[in-house]
């Protein structure tokens, strides 16, 4: 079995997966940071936001169900700021009281909350898009294109070309593991062995795995080495940026403009 | 996903933009300079080794135990990659760690992933070579201070970046820091122990079966002066802020009204449009109205030019494999 599942590139033949990487990358990072930047409580600036990632999601054909289920991933989250809705001052909503305390919602608060949840919503679909319409590969050039030391691009992309081998490393052992411990998800199964007994054998298997992937490291570089690794890794230039490309980049940054601008005069 | 990593990875959104900057500069500094004394512009060996050491942290990550009912624990990894690539490598390493999970798996945010080097890259090294080298003199020579300074090291990391994203929410005005505080410390001084205790088995693995690593570790670290110093003073700064903090949430609030200023500089400008556009409207939700309508009519409209180019590519390939055929 292998997990290149794990890999959250899905090819398609879409506008969006044929547009550079370098433009669809500074696009991304533009776009979330302009809804950072719109201050909280502009709900006509998040709606026009929202509806600009939509149209994205669906010009990609990546499915705006699929964008929309892995944004949840970052839902826990918004715990963190849940408290703030009820100690941010402003006027009351609600109050009431349970036993001795009072608890009571502030507008100001609520408003505040709302839009941290919409933020983190609507940007971490942003950063869904580039990830699956964007082959990693070309990540790591537009990330060369934009100027990111080279040594940083290398480690980044060497980790991302192992991944999926020490992820298999890992569902390997940990196959092992389920056959010769007593399987831990049966329903009411007793698990083997004190939590600390557990953790331990689970330690000695990230430091074999740590130590496998040193060895595999020399291995690689002597591999490397021997079809002529001189400390560049080379790629093929990207070509250069053609008028549509220009134009894609002039419009979709002016319209974040016009948006942004907005979100203050309101 | 498979994996269910430690909550620490703050999403876009709950910074403030100020912080958020500041703290990329920061992580940059400490990354240009980890890349400088790691020496990988001369040794062309190391870039392959980062590389995937950082792939086999994040695949370690992916190895948990079951601690009760659906929880499960598992590991960060600051620690381990500290105590056998010595502190500058693993600085590297984590933000290697740390950008792959944002970039690919939208673990953690873009803007917000200087806040995310910062605090598991920068903070958890920092602190772990902190714990570890002083556990390790302290204990002399002997073997036992590499497993209490392992286990301390581990604890520590977890916990202290754990505090400094409770402490930056509190900042960004997103958490008030009564209550981020104590949660984030809380949750991480119990997630701490299973990676303390993971860290452990994995050293223990490491002593009996290839001890020369432990040793080339400490001869890496040669050098953390700065680091040892630093873990210290962020220690410290930690442990007088955080319950400072949480006895006076209302210091931070201030300083979160002054580093959200960008968000106040709202109310001049809505001092310049008249309040009222129609008799009982106000602009504002006029304005949201009519943002709805532009959304909504955007929306429609790729959604027709979508459908409309689907059908002309099935029509062109219905009529080409037609022509394909007819030629055969």
């Amino acid at each position: 079995m292998h997990v290149h599942f794990l890999d959250s590139y899905n090819p398609r033949a879409s506008l969006i997966h044929s547009l550079d990487p370098r433009i669809k990358l500074v696009m991304t990072l533009a776009f979330i940071i302009s809804t950072a930047l719109v201050p909280p409580g502009t709900w006509p600036a998040y709606i026009l936001f929202y509806a600009m990632i939509l149209s994205v999601e669906i010009l990609s054909e990546l499915g705006v169900g699929f964008v929309h289920k892995r944004s949840m991933l970052a839902l826990p989250f918004v715990l963190a700021a849940l408290p703030i809705i009820f100690t941010a001052p402003g006027p009351e909503l609600v109050s009431f009281t349970l036993g001795s305390w009072t608890i009571s919602l502030s507008l100001t608060g609520l408003e505040r909350f709302i839009s941290i949840a919409l933020k983190s919503w609507i940007s971490v679909q942003a950063a869904i898009v580039l990830a699956a319409s964007t082959p990693f590969p070309e990540i790591l050039l537009a990330m060369r294109a934009i100027r990111l030391p080279r040594l940083i691009v290398a480690i980044f992309g060497l980790m991302w070309r192992y991944l999926f081998v020490l992820a298999d490393e890992v569902l390997r052992m940990n196959r092992a593991r389920a056959a010769r411990s007593g399987h831990p998800d049966i329903p009411r199964g007793r698990v083997g062995g004190s939590i600390v007994w557990r953790a331990r054998v689970t330690g000695r298997m990230a430091g074999s795995l740590f130590l496998r992937a040193f060895e595999r490291s020399d291995r690689i570089f002597m591999a490397m080495v021997s079809r002529g690794y001189d400390g560049e890794v080379r790629t093929l230039p990207l070509p250069g940026l053609s008028l549509a490309d220009w134009l894609v980049l002039t419009v979709g940054l002016g319209i974040l403009a016009v948006v942004l601008l907005l979100g203050y005069l309101l | 996903m498979l994996y269910s990593p430690v909550p620490l990875h703050i999403p876009d959104g709950f910074l403030s933009i100020l912080l958020s900057l500041v703290l990329w500069i920061v992580s940059i500094a400490v990354v240009a300079y980890a890349i400088k004394h790691v020496n990988l512009e001369l040794d062309e060996r190391k870039v392959p080794m980062m590389g995937v050491l950082a792939a086999a942290i994040f695949a370690g990550q992916m190895l948990n135990f079951t601690v009760i009912g659906g929880t499960s624990g598992h590991l960060m990894g600051a620690a381990i990659a500290t105590i056998l690539l010595g502190p500058w490598a693993a600085v590297l390493v984590m933000t290697s760690v740390v950008s792959i999970q944002a970039l690919i798996f939208q673990d953690g945010g873009l803007l917000v992933l200087g806040a995310n080097i910062f605090n598991m890259a920068v903070v958890g090294v920092a602190v772990s070579y902190f714990v570890y080298t002083t556990v390790r003199k302290l204990a002399g020579n002997r073997s036992v201070g590499i497993f209490v300074g392992g286990f301390l090291a581990a604890w520590f990391s977890v916990e202290v970046a754990a505090l400094a994203a409770a402490l930056e929410l509190a900042i960004s005005g997103t958490s008030p820091a009564n209550i981020a505080v104590p949660a984030m410390g809380g949750i991480h001084a119990l997630i701490g122990i299973g990676e303390g205790l993971i860290t452990l088995g994995a050293l223990g693995l490491v002593y009996t079966t290839r001890p020369d690593l432990l040793q080339a570790g400490e001869k890496r670290s040669a050098g953390g002066t700065i680091l040892w110093i630093g873990g210290l003073l962020i220690v410290l700064a930690l442990a007088i802020a955080s319950p400072f903090a949480s006895a006076n949430p209302d210091g931070l609030e201030r300083v979160a009204e002054q580093s959200g200023f960008l968000h106040l500089a709202k109310k001049p400008m809505y001092e310049l449009i008249p309040d009222y556009l129609l008799p009982g409207v106000s602009s504002e939700a006029l304005a949201t109205i009519l943002a709805g309508i532009v959304g909504a009519l955007l929306v429609l409209g790729v959604v027709l030019l979508v459908t409309l180019s689907r059908r002309k590519s099935t029509q062109q390939s219905m009529r080409d494999s037609g022509t394909s055929r007819k030629k055969q």
